[in-house]
């Protein structure tokens, strides 16, 4: 297992569902080394396309109780990839330095076999070019020693106004990544076909403080500390009046 | 799942040439073993293997025609230690290079004796390189079976009976065309290819006949909760997140959905097996051979309705995030 795996954790408490990292996906990867994502007639009544990265959104619950939760989705760079083992050609693979799963677009033959081992529905295929493609996690970005540091992250990340995706080495312990998926609950989609997905997402959480009413007027406090202390009779004696000095 | 006919064509003509091949050799092992004794000639050997090599080659014709980038398909051969569809690839010419072989030295009457046993029985070249032959022919069932039953997500393939039926299918429809073939050519082996046609074709249809009630049994392994990982009872999907079509929606749907599949098992089930059982067995007794060349005729078809039908019977998981436009 490598010693490193970058992916991308996902907060779906934050993700608006605004759909800013399935475009600038888009515009970066036709454009970079991933490219092109060709659409079939865009602008026609029927348009299909290649999406690394698609938005999704889910009802839960049942009217009126009921919470909306918009899905990010792309492909999860799984530890252990179904889609690696079945292409015949070694086209599709998980790279030993870092995890990023990748497709050698000069060896796939394009018989997409490797989509139907992918549960999650990462893959889509090229018509065009005729070989399958899928979420690069931007290794033409993140390694781009010309581009500033902080800028060395896959577009969709750099792309979330409200930073619902969080890009790092789940496997370094005090990445950003790491410590996301730990603090926060963080999970792994479908753990039952034991992929091991290194992209994670946090949980919807509500942040709820329970104050009981003795708390606010203090009825354990003796001394009535939060009030002006009972003031004494006008016609009582003062202290002079008390003491003999 | 898309049935595509490169696949629908490939599956059922390699299918259908494994099983003629098979035919041909149990024939010859027929004799060898003393059973009958008659004899066959090397001529009727070669020219029903030059039928199956041909089908073979047809079928892989088939399967390039799956491929978006078929100028570079040899590189399939490369991960056989790892993918079921590269050993297939491996297999097929195999399959092809030993029928070739075994046509060639018939045709040639090339049978030397290679060992003779205590029993005074011996093993010669045809016989020899048929076992091969028939031995990697089985092996293709196998392979052929395994790419689809190693495929997890798609429940209704995911079985054993996956790779019996496909073996059974392309035995039964393989011995039939071996009975039109012996019918034809009058050959002393009709009664027992013909026989075993009946034998195999009945054990596919209960076969498939089994897998379909097992599939109606499937319990779903991933639920919504899992696959978005929100633990509520209820969850629905309000958008997939575009309104136009993507090879996620393509692929792993039917056209038609679940009413072409039935149509099309129904079809199947009648034309590949029950049909061709009749026939074959009206045809048994007079040997008419074309009653029994119709029989495989409508076989085939049944079989090509009974893969679109395993094809469209497919629900992949992931169908589990594109349930829904807006």
């Amino acid at each position: 297992m490598a010693n490193k795996q970058l992916a991308l954790v996902i907060d779906l408490n934050v993700c608006v569902g605004c759909h800013a990292c399935v475009t600038s996906c888009k515009e970066w990867n036709s454009s970079g080394w991933a490219g092109p994502l060709p659409d079939q007639s865009p602008y026609g009544a029927d348009p299909k396309g290649v999406f690394f990265n698609r938005v999704q959104t889910f009802e839960c619950g049942t009217f009126p109780n009921t919470e909306t939760v918009h899905f990010p989705k792309s492909c999860l760079h799984c530890e252990e990839p179904p889609c690696v083992p079945v292409c015949p050609t070694g086209a599709s693979y998980k790279r030993a330095e870092d995890g990023i799963v990748l497709v050698d677009y000069d060896k796939c033959i394009g018989c997409k076999y490797c989509s139907w081992s992918c549960p999650y529905g990462a893959r889509e295929f090229d018509e065009v070019q005729g070989v399958m493609k899928k979420c690069t996690l931007c290794v033409d970005r993140i390694y781009d020693t010309s581009l500033p540091e902080d800028r060395r992250k896959p577009a969709c990340v750099l792309a979330c106004p409200p930073g619902a995706r969080i890009f790092g080495d789940i496997k370094d312990p005090d990445s950003d990544a790491s410590k996301a998926i730990r603090d926060n609950a963080g999970f792994q989609l479908m753990p039952e076909w034991g992929t091991q997905p290194a992209n994670h997402y946090l949980p919807r959480r509500k942040t709820n403080i329970r104050l009981h009413e003795d708390e606010l007027v203090r009825a354990d406090n003796p001394l009535k500390l939060e009030a002006e202390l009972p003031k004494p009779v006008f016609s009582s004696p003062t202290v002079d009046e008390m003491s003999s000095w | 799942m898309r049935p595509a006919f490169s696949v629908l064509f490939l599956t059922t003509l390699i299918g259908a040439g494994q099983g003629l091949l098979i035919a041909l050799v149990t024939g010859q092992w027929y004799f060898v073993i003393g059973a009958g004794t008659a004899h066959e000639t090397g001529r009727f050997y070669a020219i029903g293997t030059a039928v199956a090599v041909a089908l073979l080659g047809l079928g892989l014709v088939a399967s390039v025609f799956h491929l978006a980038n078929p100028q570079r398909g040899w590189r399939a051969a490369a991960r056989w230690r790892t993918s079921w569809l590269s050993r297939e690839v491996v297999v097929l010419p195999l399959v092809m290079g030993l029928a070739f072989l075994y046509g060639v030295t018939h045709w040639f009457g090339w049978n030397p004796v290679l060992y003779t046993f205590g029993n005074q029985k011996s093993l010669d070249l045809t016989m020899a390189v048929g076992f091969l032959a028939g031995g990697a022919a089985g092996l293709l069932f196998v392979c052929t079976g395994m790419i689809y039953a190693c495929v997890r997500f798609i429940r209704e393939w995911a079985s054993f009976w996956t790779v019996i039926n496909y073996t059974l299918m392309g035995l039964s429809s393989g011995f039939v065309l071996a009975a039109a073939y012996t019918g034809t050519a009058r050959s002393p082996l009709f009664d027992l290819l013909a026989g075993l046609a009946l034998t195999l074709t009945a054990l596919a249809l209960g076969g498939k006949l089994y897998h379909l009630w097992l599939n109606t049994r499937l319990k779903a392994k991933s639920t919504m909760k899992s696959a978005i990982g929100v633990h509520h009872e209820q969850i629905r999907q309000l958008t997939q997140g575009f309104l136009g079509a993507s090879f996620n929606t393509t692929e792993f749907t039917a056209p038609g959905g679940k009413d072409s599949a039935r149509g099309a098992n129904l079809m199947g089930l009648l034309a590949g097996f029950a049909l061709p059982l009749l026939l074959v067995s009206i045809a048994w007794g007079s040997a008419e051979a074309p009653l029994l060349w119709l029989a495989a005729a409508i076989q085939y078809v049944g079989l090509l309705a009974e893969r679109w039908a395993f094809f469209a019977g497919g629900n992949h998981v992931q169908n589990m995030y594109y349930q829904r436009m807006a």
